[in-house]
């Protein structure tokens, strides 16, 4: 649904502003100056979004029975780690497991396929009504919210004998991973010059060996951008395991928080120690791939 | 769709400018993606439009079930509550997230190079899960051990989720708190790209900064803001793993969308067919409503872009 509004909102590109990075600070003088108002907004912004994480790992470090006596927006005195030794406990280190298992499992086969898929999609689009129908389809699926249909999802689980499995966490995840992943690749697959696919033809490539030499290194940023943001969907979803499993030792982590909630609610700073382990893994593959994921956003949906 | 062999050199003037049948079929590449999302996309949303004439309580046997789902979904005041509530959450939370994110996106568009170590600040919180979201706001905010109860501030410690107004504008607060530095991020986009020439012209015309931005950025950003409101208010519409986690729908049902309405009626209430009426409601909702958006941006499509170039 987001493609189909922005795929008309696209403005004319004034010239040299495509994809544009940073500017020069000159020509931007006028943007620059005096947005008091816009400043103070951005900063008390970034304390809304600093307090309750401040607090989340701070207290994460207090031991249970301090918790209650200490000001809460105080760093503790005696860093404990017995918050985060309880959640380990219980068993966070298998649902960490899963949760790497589910997310590669899906990730990594949905923007292969998606990528793959693009690359038909825009080499053959113009002469196949097939390849048409598929990218039409794909992009009807961005207007599919998996909650809509998860009913049916759980019947099909079922019915191929994979409820209270990883595996059937991972099948539907591909799916939903993919309209998004079409949608964006294709853009980019769009953008290599025709030239370049013309000469590796005369060098007598095939469409399979132009495919991974060619297009694939080329649309490197916006395969690490799919990927991440993919992975980070599949990691936090929440409503999958919910549904599709039962057993506690095939839970993924988002599950496996709430459920700790559930157990030990009253003790805050190892609630608050869980939401940290969920959260660090995402964070660091977010360090690593933070460029690409804000220009892809940027880029992707600013148009 | 005829399979050449992939090596044989044609000349270029032969080649049509676009489109690869011309040199060994591509058809297949695209099989593996549409049968996984051909199963697991199309056919359930076929499946629930199916289920909601069926009866099944999501273990035994699929029975036809006609119109009955439909008619114990829509005679049912429960349903009209909770369409209530998400149009409410909807609307109010379009309604703060989008001059927010609009101010901060301009903000950010700015050169200074602090402005993108805020950006990497501001997309924290979509990191984190919404389940673990939920479970964090629902310790900060617990009335006995949270964050007002240790500050000692009566303003800060009330019964936050236990109070219907109060549990809806938590929710909001929320979804803000996580969503706004995604659609400032999409506005910084947009601002970007808006034309350096509008603003030079503006600043010879004499126009501030306040002027400049009513009158230039905005109408500008028209199709942004389109696009940044489809996505808010059709994600909206999905709000399930925050609000089920954070309060299950209460306190009573003063927060129960219709996606928490779905899962209670379906899997906790054993009747899928009435709970894929309610899917099917939703799925509706939101292509109505990404329609009319579009409708609202798509009359005009040409109109303020090349204003004053």
């Amino acid at each position: 649904m987001a493609t189909t509004t922005s795929s008309t909102t696209t403005e004319p590109a004034p010239p040299g502003a495509d994809r544009a990075p940073a500017p020069p600070r000159r020509a931007r003088r006028g943007l620059g100056r005096f947005n008091v108002l816009g400043g103070l907004a951005g900063w008390v912004w970034v304390a809304i979004v600093l307090v309750p994480i401040y607090w989340i790992v701070i207290t994460s470090f207090k031991s249970q029975s301090t918790y209650y006596v200490t000001n809460p927006m105080l760093p503790p005195t005696e860093p404990t780690l017995d918050s985060y030794r309880l959640v380990i406990e219980s068993d966070f280190a298998r649902y960490f497991v899963n949760s790497v298992v589910v997310t590669a499992g899906a990730v990594v086969p949905a923007v292969a396929m998606s990528f793959m898929a693009s690359y038909a999609i825009v080499r053959g689009g113009g002469t196949s009504r097939f390849l048409r129908i598929s990218n039409s389809l794909f992009l009807l699926g961005l207007a599919i919210p998996l909650q809509a249909v998860i009913i049916p999802v759980y019947l099909i689980v079922i019915r191929m004998r994979m409820y209270d499995s990883l595996g059937g966490m991972i099948l539907p995840s591909i799916a939903f991973a993919i309209p998004l992943s079409v949608l964006v690749l294709s853009n980019f697959i769009r953008d290599v010059p025709r030239e370049l696919f013309e000469s590796m033809r005369l060098d007598g490539a095939s469409e399979w060996t132009t495919m991974w030499r060619l297009a694939f290194p080329l649309t490197r940023p916006a395969i690490v951008t799919v990927t991440i943001y993919n992975a980070l969907l599949t990691w936090n979803n929440f409503l999958l395991p919910l549904i599709l499993t039962q057993d506690p030792s095939k839970r993924t982590l988002p599950l496996a928080v709430w459920s700790f909630q559930g157990q030990y609610g009253v003790n805050v700073p190892a609630v608050l120690a869980s939401v940290v382990l969920t959260t660090l893994p995402i964070v660091v593959f977010y360090a690593i791939g933070r460029r690409q994921l804000l220009a892809g956003i940027t880029a992707g949906f600013g148009k | 769709m005829t399979a050449g062999p992939g090596t044989v050199p044609v000349p270029p003037s032969v080649a049509a400018p676009r489109g690869g049948g011309r040199h060994g079929s591509l058809w297949w590449l695209v099989v593996p993606a549409l049968v996984f999302f051909v199963t697991f996309g199309v056919v359930p949303l076929l499946g629930v439009l199916g289920l909601s004439f069926a009866n099944w309580n999501g273990i035994g046997a699929i029975t036809p079930g006609g119109l009955g789902a439909w008619r114990q979904v829509l005679g049912d005041p429960g349903l009209l509550h909770s369409l209530w509530v998400t149009f409410e959450i909807m609307a109010i939370s379009w309604a703060v997230q989008t001059p927010a994110s609009i101010l901060l996106g301009t903000f950010l568009a700015g050169p200074q190079r602090y402005r993108g170590f805020l950006a990497v600040l501001y997309v924290l919180p979509l990191l984190l899960s919404s389940a673990a979201l939920a479970v964090t706001w629902k310790a900060l905010l617990d009335p006995n051990f949270g964050l007002g109860a240790g500050l000692k501030i009566p303003l800060l410690s009330q019964n936050w989720l236990g109070e219907g107004g109060l549990a809806v504008g938590v929710v909001i607060f929320i979804v803000s708190w996580q969503f706004v530095p995604f659609h400032a991020l999409i506005y910084q986009g947009g601002v970007r790209q808006i034309p350096r020439s509008l603003y030079e012209a503006a600043e010879i015309d004499g126009a501030g900064r306040i002027r400049q931005f009513f009158s230039l950025t905005l109408p500008q950003l028209k199709y942004t803001i389109i696009t940044s409101s489809t996505l808010m208010v059709v994600g909206s519409l999905t709000f399930f793993d925050l609000i089920f986690v954070l309060t299950a729908g209460g306190p009573g049902d003063a927060t129960r969308v219709l996606a928490v309405e779905m899962y209670q009626t379906g899997f906790l209430g054993n009747q899928m067919g009435p709970a894929s009426a309610i899917a099917v409601i939703i799925v509706l909702s939101g292509l109505v409503i990404a329609q009319l958006l579009r409708r609202l941006g798509g009359r005009d499509a040409s109109a303020s872009q090349l204003e004053g170039m």
